[in-house]
């Protein structure tokens, strides 16, 4: 079946069109399937703002490497720890003394604290609708255990505001590859709403590489018939209604307010934030709006909102690298840029 | 017991440590004479490497520090064409470790010398404030029969590439120790020094060949491909598969191109060796999961390296960069 639908994509002659993943996951799952060579020029597909590392903006960057420099213990995942802040990155600011730890899952940051009661952990939260219910179930236990000595540094954003701003500022996109692990939080509904809000298809899908084929080929299929709204090609894992349970433990804990994203700038109620009363967990997640480029030429802010190709950047594979990234999207594993760098 | 300061004194103590752990397990007729420098019978070309090992955990599902420190630098002296003869090695030992997983480290690296038929013949001992750990440096000897010249520079358009098994098994093993996870995959750590000495005894003409260490197969091909400016083409599909680690790397955004390995080989081989090579790779205890992954396809000065994926796109394969960190979701 795969097959017929990929011959589909190779031989489509329509008209041309744009159509925008915003995850990660996907961009990275493109870039390695190759996929993009052998579809039909006609079909253009680009990467929106689907990677929770580029998105971050450079204060909170620079407020970690602040809490580093000032003895706090400061615990995070993967990517973020060489995202360049104003003052440098993690890495470097752990090369100069600072405690940065990486660890897998937040549980291990519970063990540490327990076992160090003496010692202040920042635990800098980032992500989208998929981590955060990982981040309250560890709100849960450090409360249970009566844990005194870790504070979240927050920055999470949700999916639906930064697409919708997207679709006002007019990025000329067809139809959206709608995140899927998002998805399974979020359920379809969503995307089903703003996909009518806007006149837009949504086509959910996963990330092999023959789901990502009948995505694309669902997607197609629905802006030929003019349909909008959302289909579920990944009913595997996406439920219609998502994950009620996760979401009412993320309305539990964190409550919506304006959030900055790099490059794009303050788009209202698209973070949230803990709530007042467990604001004692939080290490000043709020206003943190400061965003400043470390590079006037780089363009991650018109890659990020699809504007433009990371090769067109004139940043892009020489003063800018994964090596020494001038901007986000060159960081982190699922950033278009490095995606775009290391599969060219 | 665990190890203090006083076992790094140079006296009494730091001679009952080494009698009691380096001796009895590594001792040989050449470590025990106790002198300053070992001295050894030579040859007219020998390859010289060294290696340190800071792997943690020290003891992980399938090896330890011990064997890992015997294996890298063997099957570096193995890559240099040359039999691998003796190591040294310098043991730098943290206040705290217990001394019975020292004594399991040393045990397992003298069964890992012995299997690969090399002798430790000098050896060092400090120890430093520190954890509980426990470091290794081993250096090593090989003789190189005359004639023989093994070198990326003699790969050669046409070239089979050929890899002894599944990528990605020693780097998993030691994430998910690390991680906490379960799964049932071992590291692959092993000397393959019988595989590598049973092709050059049937004849194969081996052009180049590399162990496929830090950075993964990827990075050791772009490596490989620059310093013969040739250009390598693999297929996806070929390369053989460990369906736990490929489940523990999607899971985690992690590629098994870019992991790392501790017994597996890269060879290049002209295509008229291709089966005989395969053959007897496959033989092999450590090489039951060999394949051709793909071939240099032509001359190319920068050195180039492209992936026909499992859809038959390209995509150009390039050495790691920095540290491979896993995706944040």
């Amino acid at each position: 079946m795969t097959g017929r639908f990929l011959e589909d994509l190779k031989n489509y002659d329509g008209r041309q069109l744009k159509l925008m993943e915003v995850c990660g996951s996907h961009t990275a799952a493109i870039a390695r399937s190759g996929i993009r060579e052998i579809i039909s020029p006609k079909i253009r597909l680009i990467s929106g703002p689907g990677c929770p590392v580029c998105v971050t903006a450079s204060s909170y960057i620079d407020r970690l490497t602040e809490l580093a420099r000032d003895g706090k213990t400061i615990v995070t995942f993967g990517d973020m720890i060489r995202v360049p802040g104003s003052t440098g990155s993690l890495y470097e600011a752990k090369a100069g003394g600072a405690d940065v730890r990486m660890i897998y899952s937040p549980f291990d940051l519970i063990r540490m604290a327990a076992d160090d009661p003496g010692r202040d952990f920042i635990f800098a939260a980032v992500g989208f609708e998929t981590t955060i219910p990982v981040y309250t179930l560890m709100l849960d236990e450090i409360r249970e255990k009566g844990i005194k000595n870790v504070r979240l540094l927050t920055a999470l954003k949700c999916m639906i505001p930064v697409i919708e701003k997207l679709l006002c500022d007019g990025s000329g996109t067809d139809g959206f590859l709608a995140p899927g692990h998002v998805s399974v939080i979020t359920g379809e509904k969503p995307f089903f709403e703003t996909g009518k809000k806007y006149g837009v298809p949504f086509a959910i899908t996963g990330f092999e590489t023959d789901k990502l084929i009948t995505g694309i080929w669902g997607l197609l299929k629905m802006i030929s018939r003019g349909e909008t709204g959302v289909r579920n090609f990944y009913p595997s894992a996406v439920k219609r209604e998502g994950n009620i349970k996760a979401r009412q433990k993320i309305e539990e804990y964190f409550e919506n307010g304006n959030a900055y994203w790099r490059g794009i700038g303050c788009i209202p109620d698209s973070g949230l934030y803990l709530k007042k009363e467990y604001s004692g967990y939080d290490a000043g997640s709020r206003d943190l709006v400061k965003d400043e480029k470390f590079d006037v030429m780089c363009c991650c802010d018109k890659i990020l909102t699809g504007k433009m190709e990371p090769v067109q950047c004139p940043l892009f594979s020489k003063a800018c690298t994964p090596l020494s990234p001038k901007g986000a999207c060159m960081v982190s594993s699922e950033g278009s840029c490095y995606v775009h760098y290391s599969a060219r | 017991m665990i190890i203090t300061m006083a076992f790094g004194g140079g006296g009494k103590t730091t001679a009952g440590l080494i009698n009691d752990i380096f001796f009895k397990h590594l001792g040989n007729d050449i470590l025990c004479r106790a002198e300053d420098s070992a001295v050894v019978e030579g040859c007219s070309r020998i390859a010289c490497t060294t290696d340190s090992f800071v792997v943690d955990p020290i003891e992980y599902d399938g090896g330890d520090i011990g064997r890992l420190s015997v294996c890298g630098t063997v099957n570096d002296l193995l890559c240099a064409g040359a039999e691998p003869k003796y190591l040294t090695c310098g043991f730098i030992l943290h206040e705290g470790l217990e001394l019975a997983a020292l004594e399991r480290v040393v045990s397992s690296m003298a069964l890992t010398a012995k299997e690969a038929g090399v002798k430790i013949v000098a050896g060092d001992t400090k120890v430093t404030e520190g954890s509980g750990g426990l470091f290794i440096n081993t250096s090593g000897v090989g003789f190189i029969p005359s004639g023989r010249d093994i070198s990326a520079g003699n790969i050669k358009t046409g070239d089979s590439v050929i890899i002894s098994g599944c990528l990605g098994e020693h780097h998993v093993a030691i994430l998910k120790n690390r991680m906490n996870i379960k799964n049932d995959v071992k590291s692959d750590n092993a000397p393959l020094v019988d595989m590598v000495r049973s092709l050059f005894k049937n004849g194969v003409n081996i052009h180049a060949m590399r162990d496929i260490t830090r950075g993964g197969l990827a990075t050791v091909l772009a490596e490989m491909a620059a310093s013969s400016g040739t250009r390598i083409e693999l297929e996806e599909g070929r390369l053989p598969q460990n369906g736990s680690v490929r489940d523990f790397c999607s899971l985690l955004g992690l590629e098994t191109i870019y992991m790392g390995n501790e017994g597996k080989m890269v060879f290049f081989v002209p295509p008229c060796d291709e089966d005989k090579a395969l053959d007897i790779i496959r033989n092999d205890r450590y090489g039951k999961n060999a394949g051709v992954i793909g071939t240099v396809t032509c001359e190319d000065k920068e050195g180039s390296v492209i992936m026909r994926t499992a859809m038959g796109g390209m995509r150009r394969l390039e050495a790691m960069m920095g540290e491979g960190l896993p995706r944040i979701c």
